[in-house]
């Protein structure tokens, strides 16, 4: 059987596969799938060997994701890139070493509260928390 | 082009090479006195601070060089809305080196990503405090005669005291210090420091409330102000403002070589008597203050060699 098999539906486009169960919606909104003017499928509780149950998006046609924000949400998920109905690409994400302006920094005492024009830049510590660059206090929700 | 933002920014043998040269400059200051002619310093301060502003005046005029700043953000463009990105670019075309306090954290950072000129730290917020720790380093350095193999207790107010996050951070680079994190619950050092600093490399910590039961443990005994502008709520200030007054009494508890830091400047928290015992190292470390702060000028400004 071809790997083709289970996104038989998407021609030339991508797939979010093995997202967390419950991450499937947020992604949908913070990536603003709405806007799409394309085909958008999101599957949730779908069957996985790997993690038991786990979101998808398919989207069927072009578009720029944007990887970090991705990594950040859910750093378990696969992009796959689909043309002529195989997959050409497959990308693994990780948790962002940096992120600009995916999160905001909250902290009133920092210089991002009130400079005009800064990016809100967070890193990643060893300990797999977010840091913004410039106070150093740890990414809120 | 170098910055001290951080005070990790110099790797521990940049700082033991810095000291060197403070611990010379202290020996002679005459033989640097014209190191930074025609050299200058601008002194960006949008928060009052005498002590830290006059100590790098000193330190540049010492050096043979001259001075240019304001020391309050009412006195700048800042009141005219102006961000700190565009006031460091305009800086860099008049002087050769900057020191900037700012009361938000990272504003230092923020300049230096602009700058054309090496940009010091020189305190944002209740975050970092480089020159400071230098200073610090130097005094138990000057007192001990080492900078490994000892136990500090730091006391007061560990949460906003940017001073003891730098030194903890400095001080964990070293092999064989304990430390002793003395603090109401309130005011208890931050969790990141413990999570990202103490804990990974497996460094020996306590965090006590009682000053006086860990007193006789102690090598260096760093206090701090509880300070009244780090606080949004006053009645909270008030409640924590004397938690800790070092006295003659508790003194006595201590090792006889001990000797004891203060940032400064101090309100109450360490009495006018203990200033006589020979175990009262802070004003001490002001004049180190200024010596390091020389020696870190001439690096930045590529004299040191």
């Amino acid at each position: 059987m071809k790997a083709t098999r289970s996104i038989d539906s998407i021609e030339n486009g991508i797939i979010i596969d093995h997202i967390q169960v419950g991450n499937g919606m947020k992604i949908y909104d913070l990536l603003n799938l709405d806007a799409l003017d394309c085909p958008v499928v999101l599957i949730r509780n779908a069957r996985s060997t790997q993690f038991g149950r786990k979101d998808m998006i398919k989207i069927e046609g072009k578009i720029d994701l944007d990887l970090d924000l991705l990594g950040y949400v859910d750093h378990h998920v696969t992009v796959c890139v689909i043309k002529n109905g195989e997959i050409v690409e497959k990308q693994k994400l990780t948790l962002p070493k940096r992120l600009t302006n995916v999160i905001r920094c909250k902290n009133p005492r920092c210089i991002c509260t009130i400079e005009e024009g800064i990016d809100h830049v967070f890193e990643l510590t060893p300990n797999k928390t977010y840091r913004c660059i410039y106070c150093e206090n740890p990414a809120k929700a | 082009m170098r910055h001290m933002i951080d005070p990790l920014d110099f790797s521990v043998e940049e700082v033991d090479k810095l000291l060197a040269l403070a611990n010379d400059i202290a020996a002679d200051p005459s033989n640097y006195r014209d190191v930074c002619r025609y050299k200058k310093l601008a002194t960006l301060f949008y928060e009052p601070s005498t002590r830290t502003r006059l100590s790098f005046e000193a330190a540049m005029l010492n050096l043979g060089g001259s001075v240019l700043g304001f020391s309050s953000a009412d006195s700048s463009s800042a009141s005219k809305g102006e961000t700190v990105a565009d006031t460091i670019r305009v800086v860099s075309c008049y002087a050769d080196i900057c020191a900037m306090r700012h009361p938000k954290e990272g504003a230092p950072l923020r300049a230096s990503m602009y700058s054309k000129i090496p940009v010091i730290n020189a305190g944002d917020g209740g975050h970092q405090h480089p020159t400071q720790t230098l200073t610090d380093l130097m005094t138990i350095k000057r007192r001990l005669g080492r900078l490994n193999d000892f136990t500090i207790g730091l006391c007061g107010d560990l949460k906003f005291g940017r001073t003891v996050h730098s030194l903890i951070k400095s001080l964990s680079r070293y092999t064989g210090i304990r430390f002793i994190l003395i603090s109401p619950e309130e005011l208890k050092v931050p969790d990141y420091v413990i999570r990202e600093v103490l804990q990974p490399k497996g460094l020996p910590y306590e965090e006590v409330s009682s000053l006086e039961e860990v007193m006789p443990q102690l090598d260096i005994l760093y206090m701090t102000r509880v300070q009244k502008e780090r606080f949004f709520n006053e009645e909270d200030y008030i409640r924590l403002k004397d938690s800790y007054i070092l006295t003659e009494e508790k003194m006595k508890l201590a090792k006889e070589k001990m000797a004891v830091l203060h940032p400064l400047p101090r309100v109450n928290e360490i009495e006018l008597s203990v200033d006589d015992d020979p175990r009262a190292a802070y004003f001490e470390q002001v004049q180190n203050g200024v010596y390091v702060r020389m020696a870190l000028i001439m690096t930045l400004l590529g004299l040191a060699d």
